[in-house]
């Protein structure tokens, strides 16, 4: 397994154990990660192994049993509240189904974060909402309730809504899942030009193996809760390990 | 399927078809046969089995488990090669000998415990909450960031002038209802013009805040919980979260000063609709003119009752919102955990409700 070394760390892991509950096993076992500022890096593994639950408590859901968590330099876990947000400001999160706010517009959606984090008058947030739908081709769609909205634009606009403040990096749980092929190339489509054009750093939680070829990008795979695999796509498919070509070749 | 009693070399005969349509039929001859035998070692022997299902190969990996019932250990002989692959999937082979010791279950000792530690975690989980939400809205008319304009006039309507039909006709007609109940005991004494002053207090002090706070408890309330157990289900919250945003401000503290301003005022509305009810069942039924009632009405009623009236519903206003807010964030599982989010929201609003007035009943009126 090589070790990529990354000198502009965005996210640092280090040894992490994460638990539900205080007598429950470990989700998450001694897991050690580093991504750089930049980096396009997936994060896969089978059904149950802790991708989610490592992505979540990187972004502060879950608490640690113990280890650390870094994020843009800052341990995010041990922050107070005001110094928390500050540091989830500089941060884009896509969750698996979207999670847009049901009672609210696609363009009051996207807009939030700025409503709520900038001085913008209405003007402008407007004006970067209706920029950021199109950048996702969802123009026009601002005034439907996500409701209205296939699952695909549902993850589009969650996507336009997870970029509004421009975040350094850019975390996406299952960008993929429940796509048809077209719409989920799509939405890689996008992540790889958010990440080229604009530097963001993306992380992607993925199972899904066209998805991984097209964003080609650096490859973690967890199983059972550690990291069992850190490289590139290309040494991953040439891995002899038995994990690795089963889930490549899963045929 | 037929089993053969054990012989005298310990081996116990299963043959035929070991399915779903024999096996579980099966079960108490097995454990006859595995009881009334002098060997302590037995082998199942399978080679005459003919057919093998799923049901059928656990009911035989079960076997080890009706054998140690007995003190008896069981080994299971190979099924003809016909049927050996089919085993192989069932780990039939690998749950031969004796069954793994049972995991020890809590006792009741336990599970109390459990339970009371449970308990007092969300009290105390109830108890942050309040202070946060309470907190949060005091803080939130100085500094208005995180909450949305509009969202507020969107509750009070919500809450407020949604509800009013509903709160007026109810009271309307416990009005009445509380007229004729009281005249069915003041006639008694010859006192039915009492009538009017019990009812000027009964309502005011009580039937107003207390079933104004019901009603806005079952149809706000729930509606509350319901809301935000359903933002946690598509992990809205967490995408508030994520995105710096306190779900608290965004989502509660609107609801809370929308329910602080409306329930008073339904309350007042209550009470003159509640009067009105009352004076009318009085008027017409009980043969007060009707202004000897609105003037025993006037009489009777002292500020003191309006304004402990409304004290009171500004406190059930503030624990409606709590404890719909609590139920509502401590949602578990799918959409059952909505249903349920809601149910324990108007059952414990109410529970709240009525302790919280029994409490100001105390501060207000025992001497």
């Amino acid at each position: 397994m090589s070790n990529p070394v990354v000198t502009d760390a965005v996210v640092e892991v280090r040894d992490l154990q994460v638990a539900y509950g205080v007598d429950a096993p470990p989700v998450l076992e001694a897991v050690n990660l580093t991504v750089g500022r930049g980096d396009m890096t997936c994060i896969v593994g089978g059904s149950g192994c802790g991708k989610s639950t490592l992505l979540k408590s990187v972004i502060g859901l879950v608490p640690p049993r113990s280890g650390e968590v870094r994020l843009l330099g800052e341990p995010i876990h041990g922050l107070i509240e005001t110094e928390r947000d500050a540091l989830l400001m500089r941060v884009g999160v896509m969750f698996q189904y979207g999670a847009m706010l049901g009672s609210m517009t696609v363009g009051e959606n996207v807009g939030l974060p700025l409503q709520m984090h900038t001085d913008a008058d209405a003007g402008l947030v407007d004006d970067v909402v209706a920029v950021w739908l199109e950048r996702v081709g969802l123009s026009g769609a601002a005034d439907k309730l996500p409701s209205e909205l296939s699952g695909g634009m549902r993850k589009r606009a969650a996507l336009a809504r997870a970029m509004a403040l421009e975040p350094e990096i850019l975390f996406c749980d299952e960008p993929g899942a429940g796509l048809d092929p077209i719409t989920g190339a799509g939405i890689d489509h996008l992540l790889l030009s958010l990440n080229e054009r604009q530097g963001t750093a993306v992380v992607v939680v993925t199972h899904e193996l066209l998805s991984i070829e097209r964003l080609d990008g650096r490859l973690v795979m967890l199983d059972d809760g550690r990291v069992v695999f850190d490289g590139t796509a290309r040494e991953a498919r040439e891995n002899e390990r038995d994990d690795l070509h089963l889930f490549f070749n899963p045929g | 399927m037929e089993l053969t009693p054990v012989d005298t070399d310990g081996r116990l005969r299963i043959s035929g078809p070991c399915t779903v349509a024999t096996a579980p039929g099966s079960t108490d001859l097995a454990r006859h046969l595995l009881r009334d035998t002098a060997h302590n070692r037995i082998t199942i022997d399978l080679s005459g089995l003919t057919h093998l299902d799923t049901v059928g190969a656990i009911w035989l990996r079960r076997l080890s488990a009706l054998a140690a019932e007995n003190d008896r250990e069981l080994q299971l002989g190979d099924v003809p090669e016909s049927l050996a692959d089919f085993a192989a999937t069932i780990r039939l082979a690998s749950v031969s000998g004796p069954p793994a010791d049972p995991q020890l279950k809590p006792g009741l000792l336990d599970r109390l415990g459990e339970r009371a530690y449970e308990g007092v975690k969300a009290v105390m989980s109830f108890l942050y909450l309040a202070s946060d939400l309470t907190w949060a809205s005091v803080s939130a008319l100085v500094d208005r960031k995180g909450v949305r304009p509009g969202t507020f006039v969107e509750q009070a309507i919500r809450v407020g002038a949604d509800g009013l039909s509903i709160v007026a006709v109810i009271l309307f007609l416990l009005g009445g209802v509380s007229t004729l109940q009281a005249a069915a005991q003041l006639r008694q004494f010859g006192a039915n013009v009492l009538v009017a002053d019990l009812l000027a207090i009964g309502i005011t002090r009580e039937l107003g805040p207390l079933m104004t706070a019901i009603m806005v408890a079952g149809r706000s309330g729930s509606a509350f919980a319901a809301e935000i157990a359903t933002m946690k289900f598509t992990e809205e919250v967490d995408a508030l979260r994520t995105m710096a945003i306190d779900p608290l401000r965004l989502v509660a503290v609107p609801k809370m000063w929308a329910m602080l301003l409306t329930v008073p005022l339904l309350t007042v509305l209550a009470n003159f609709i509640g009067l009105a009810g009352g004076t009318l069942t009085g008027v017409l039924s009980l043969d007060i003119s009707p202004s000897t009632f609105i003037n025993r009405v006037q009489n009777a009623l002292l500020l003191k009752d309006i304004l402990t009236g409304l004290v009171k519903s500004v406190s059930f206003a503030w624990i409606i919102t709590v404890v719909s807010v609590f139920r509502g964030l401590r949602f578990r599982g799918g959409a059952a955990g909505v249903g349920e989010a809601t149910t324990s929201s108007v059952v414990t609003a109410i529970f709240a409700i009525i302790v919280l007035d029994l409490t100001w009943g105390m501060l207000f009126y025992l001497r």
